[in-house]
């Protein structure tokens, strides 16, 4: 099915499950312990031995001898693969670094070695056992040092947000001279962490040249196809089975070392093999969101209109690597005439930079909402009316092109109502509680909303079961319930009802998670699965399809009835059907919007911050289960206070790696941070975006947070502070005094 | 981890023996920090001797007006104890800004004072570390050292100590009892107890091998005013960037114990004297010698600044009837 002109009026219209708040149906599972993981597959693949990773000691550099026999001695080894001995790899489309290191050492902590035991615990010891000498050679690992004679480079950061090198639209340099306002500031965001708590973790099992790995993967179709250039073998030979995943953030887009270490080290031992990556390796062994330098000018007329926005970007990736495309929502966020956008990348040897929540808009916006702040002052605006007189509801790189919806304005201006915006004293630093200097800040929210194509199977059974079949995957987003909710919607039938399978590769391919594209472009794929289905009954009743509806398990048509059960018969009746994406996505800006609103208290004494409230407004089409989607974007606010306050990966950049790789040196946020949160939706539908007239939350959640936290601190202490994350020392000398 | 003995002992003395006896021996207590160690195989003890069969787990008044708190009672159980609630605050607050729920229930009062520090550098087992390897060097002295001590550290060592209940064990002059091999018992003043790291930071306390904590006796209370502030990035479940444990007196006076900022809980008591003339004069004697990095040079302002939110809360507190169980 083809989606190439707007929605009309569809079953999914009707709302009565779609839209409804509803408890995730695999909840049950998760809460009970019966939804078993990548490395719990234990039924699924018994007797698997235990691999254990060995991470490179070095950045950069050459294995200079690597001395095997004591780890091979050592009680309970089956097996160790190191690069001598693991055959010829390939790096996968989706890896910048080889998931396989040596002899060459391209980043810290890069596997060199698997080490296959009997039981997990001799395997980590005989993994002490091997010993490496290595030749270190001198990296790069300096970013703002490297930014100096770095290339412009463009990019699509693999989840969609796209940006040229260079960007120009009008005069930027012109204008910004001319502006009788300007602002011309510099922001830094830190490497960060996915941090997700369920490590990566893979089972592998081969049946002959057949590959079965049990994973914890967000795209089951680009694994599929990565696992099997890795290892040099068809990829109808490798089945990928993801059906729970515990967080992944971005960081599991992608093949990682835990599945082709397992797959080696099975095909090693002639047994299953199950390898989870150690906490200590996720920082540098996997990937991470890559630190930005960013410069913003703002000019603007008197009035607070734009005239000139110019937001420069850099950041460094390996070689082969690319940009965090932290400008691309400048180009479509806020009017004027005259704009800039560039980016720079920097070749570093720290691990592999890729997409984390949001790539591009979550680090973009930590700055350019600070900038917005910054310049409402100068201009002595209030912020929230500020951005409302630079919305535009045109890309205006092309005014002829319109946003399919954009109510940013009614995000700020509701967020503003409901916050009590009003009560905020604009003067900084002079709101006392107590010993607590108290701030309120303001940012707007943008993400981009992608729409991939997506297929499904749906089967109906004699019993009148529904059960839907897709790659898929659930990250914990509440993939399983919407799809349920969709197929309950289209085909009349109750919630419990309908059976969903995810995350196996032998189910038709879907848009997978990742970009925020999941919810919308996956249930839009079972749309169109159902739709066909339901003509398939039409068909097999002998109804006429325009006049067919299903409700309440039966299917009508003028005064017929057939129960779907019956209409299925002994045999069932099942459709496959994907949806795929005309050029709608071309002829409107397709995004999400949310007004971000934090107050915050700053210890007077210390410092330290605290966040009190939380309130985000989104409009984001058709919200499809208000309950999953509000746990999404509390998710993602609570993020937003970990990139805010607290969440760095710290560089040694004499050694080359992040040194707080373990969940004691890089923190993220507690309950105790976390304050009450708000979540409103504001009604939406958006026909442009799929019959689902949905659009992505999950990473409009997180956008615009952290430049909310940091512009309530300065609110709060007067204190501007650029550098993320805001950390006490960044801002304890000049804090106020204390009365 | 390297494969290890394990045995149980059923007296203070037989455990110290048994410890002595055997090469490269470790007493077990709740385990909290040393079983993690040992699966980094940072510590790589051929043999355990468990104490938890050792009967001190109790909490008793002494002669002289204080309470010896045996070394295996729980730090749950020691932060809710309702003699140390009414006389020695500043420890139940110290107790309860550190770990977690959990990790409280598991460990013993004695383990507490052992545990190591947490520089990135002594856990990660591929860098140069003088107190994971003497003589290796240090990689942290130069690198990422925010966390790390400002005062009392060496050419060897920055490490900080990462507590908080030794802080207001510090600040209450605490003793530790010790038995040792040879089933002698020594009393060692809380100040003595840990070491700096001079040039063998792999060495962090002045007990013997195979001596035994069997207690730790606090003198009779204090009175005044008892603060924890514990300074960090996040609300809960983070070590003390700084932490302050002081007890003030009505008059002005009062001691204070500093942690996160030294290889040990750091106080001076000359330094004290000057509590009635605020934070600033404390300080300044106090952090005299202080060689911060780059990375944790606000670690000085922020002592004076918590020292002085501490002097102010109590000050505030005896003002206000009824706000002395106030926590930081």
């Amino acid at each position: 099915m083809k989606f190439d002109t707007p929605a009309g009026t569809n079953p999914i219209d009707r709302m009565q499950v779609v839209g409804k708040p509803t408890d995730r149906i695999d909840g049950k599972y998760k809460t009970t312990g019966t939804a078993p993981y990548a490395y719990e597959q234990n039924r699924a693949a018994p007797n698997a031995a235990y691999g254990y990773v060995v991470g490179a000691g070095i950045a950069k550099g050459r294995i200079a001898g690597i001395d095997l026999s004591a780890a091979k001695a050592a009680p309970g080894v089956l097996a160790i693969v190191t690069a001598d001995n693991a055959g010829k790899l390939t790096k996968g489309n989706f890896n910048t670094a080889n998931l396989l290191g040596g002899p060459a050492i391209e980043h810290y902590h890069q596997a060199v070695a698997v080490v296959v035991a009997e039981t997990f615990e001799q395997a980590r010891a005989a993994a002490a056992l091997v010993r490496i000498d290595y030749a270190r050679t001198k990296g790069r690992f300096d970013l703002a040092a490297e930014l100096d004679h770095a290339p412009l480079k463009g990019d699509d950061s693999g989840e969609g947000s796209k940006a040229p090198p260079v960007d120009r639209v009008g005069d930027f340099e012109k204008a910004f001279a001319a502006a009788p306002v300007t602002l011309d500031a510099r922001y830094t965001t830190p490497d960060q962490s996915h941090a997700m708590m369920e490590p990566h973790a893979s089972i592998a099992a081969w049946q002959g040249d057949e590959l079965t790995i049990w994973t914890s993967n967000q795209m089951i179709n680009w694994g599929k196809g990565d696992v099997a250039r890795t290892l040099g073998i068809p990829k109808e030979k490798v089945r990928l089975i993801s059906p729970y995943v515990g967080g992944g953030f971005g960081g599991k887009l992608f093949v990682r070392s835990d599945a082709i270490m397992a797959a080696l080290g099975a095909r090693a031992a002639g047994r299953p093999v199950k390898v989870a990556l150690q906490r200590p390796l996720i920082a540098n062994n996997t990937t991470h969101r890559p630190a930005t330098i960013q410069r913003i000018r703002i000019g603007c007329q008197k009035d607070g209109r734009i005239t000139a926005i110019a937001h420069e970007s850099g950041s460094g990736d390996l070689p082969g690597g690319g940009p965090e495309t932290a400008v691309s929502q400048t180009k479509l966020l806020y009017a004027g005439a005259n704009r800039l956008t560039a980016m720079r990348l920097a070749v570093l040897d720290l691990p592999e930079g890729n997409a984390m929540r949001a790539p591009g808009e979550a680090p973009g916006l930590m700055a350019l909402e600070i900038a917005m702040d910054e310049m409402a002052e100068k201009l002595g605006m209030d912020p929230v009316e500020f951005r409302i007189v630079n919305d535009t509801q045109v890309d205006p790189a092309k005014p002829e092109r319109k946003f399919s919806q954009r109510n940013l304005v009614g995000c700020l201006r509701q967020g503003a109502d409901r916050f009590g915006w009003s009560r905020r004293n604009p003067k900084p630093g002079t709101t006392r509680d107590g010993q607590w200097l108290v701030g309120m800040g303001v940012a707007a929210g943008f993400r981009n909303n992608m729409t991939m194509k997506s297929a499904a199977r749906v089967g109906i059974d004699r019993k009148g079961v529904v059960t839907v079949a897709t790659d898929m995957t659930d990250i914990g987003t509440g993939s399983y319930t919407i799809i349920a909710q969709t197929a309950a919607e289209m085909l009349g039938v109750p919630l419990d009802k309908v059976v969903v399978l995810l995350g196996d590769s032998s189910f038709p391919v879907s848009s997978g998670s990742g970009g925020q594209w999941g919810g919308n472009s996956s249930t839009a794929g079972v749309y169109a699965a159902c739709a066909k289905l339901r003509e398939t009954i039409a068909q097999k009743l002998g109804f006429n399809s325009a006049d067919v509806t299903f409700e309440g398990g039966k299917v009508r048509a003028g005064n017929r009835s057939v129960s779907l059960a019956e209409a299925a018969g002994d045999a069932g009746l099942s459709a496959e059907e994907m949806m795929e994406y005309g050029d709608l996505a071309k002829k409107y800006q397709q995004s999400t919007f949310a007004g971000h609103f934090v107050e915050v208290g700053v210890d007077a004494w210390t410092g330290e911050v605290r966040v009190r409230r939380m309130l985000a407004v989104c409009a984001a089409g058709r919200i499809l289960n208000p309950l999953t989607a509000r746990s999404q974007v509390i998710g993602a606010m609570t993020m937003g206070v970990g990139a805010a306050l607290m969440e760095e990966l710290a560089v040694d950049k004499r050694f080359g790696f992040f040194v707080n790789h373990d969940l004691a040196g890089y923190e993220v946020p507690v309950h105790a941070d976390i304050p009450h949160q708000e979540v409103v939706f504001l009604e939406e539908a958006d026909p442009m975006s799929s019959p689902m007239k949905a659009k992505g939350v999950g990473e409009l959640g997180l956008c615009g947070v952290g430049a909310a936290i940091a512009n309530a601190i300065y609110n709060a202490t007067g204190v501007r502070v650029r550098d993320y994350p805001i950390t006490l020392d960044k801002h304890l000398e000049k804090l106020p005094h204390v009365a | 981890m390297k494969p290890f003995t394990y045995t149980r002992a059923k007296t203070p003395a037989e455990a110290a023996a048994a410890v002595a006896s055997t090469p490269n021996a470790k007493f077990l207590a709740g385990g909290t920090n040393l079983l993690d160690l040992m699966k980094l195989e940072i510590e790589t003890p051929a043999h355990l001797v468990d104490v938890q069969d050792l009967k001190l787990d109790r909490i008793e008044p002494t002669d002289d007006g204080g309470i010896r708190i045996g070394a295996l009672v729980s730090n749950t159980a020691l932060a809710s104890d309702p003699r140390v609630r009414r006389d020695y605050g500043v420890l139940t607050r110290a107790i309860v800004a550190g770990a977690s729920g959990q990790l409280r229930n598991k460990a013993t009062t004695a383990g507490n004072l052992l545990q190591r520090t947490r520089c990135p550098y002594f856990y990660d087992t591929n860098q140069a570390c003088n107190k994971r390897r003497p003589g290796s060097g240090c990689a942290a002295i130069g690198g990422y050292s925010r966390q790390l001590a400002v005062i009392g550290t060496s050419d060897a060592c920055i490490a900080t100590y990462p507590g908080d209940m030794a802080v207001a064990m510090r600040v209450l002059d605490a003793t530790v009892e010790t038995i040792d091999p040879a089933g002698q018992t020594r009393r060692i003043a809380f100040g003595d107890f840990h070491r700096l790291p001079g040039d063998s930071p792999h060495i962090d306390t002045n007990l013997k091998p195979g001596e035994l904590i069997t207690a730790v006796t606090l003198p009779k209370p204090l009175g005044g005013t008892h603060i924890y502030r514990k300074v960090r990035d996040r609300a809960s479940y983070a070590f003390a960037l700084v932490s302050v444990a002081a007890v003030i007196q009505r008059d002005g006076s009062g001691r204070a114990a500093i942690g996160g900022i030294a290889p040990r809980p750091w106080r001076d008591e000359a330094a004290e004297a000057a509590m009635p003339q605020g934070a600033k004069a404390v300080t300044d004697r106090l952090l005299a010698g202080a060689r911060p990095t780059r990375d944790n040079a606000f670690k000085v302002p922020l002592v004076e600044r918590t020292l002085a939110a501490a002097i102010h809360d109590a000050k505030t507190m005896t003002q206000t009837p009824g706000t002395q169980e106030r926590g930081a």
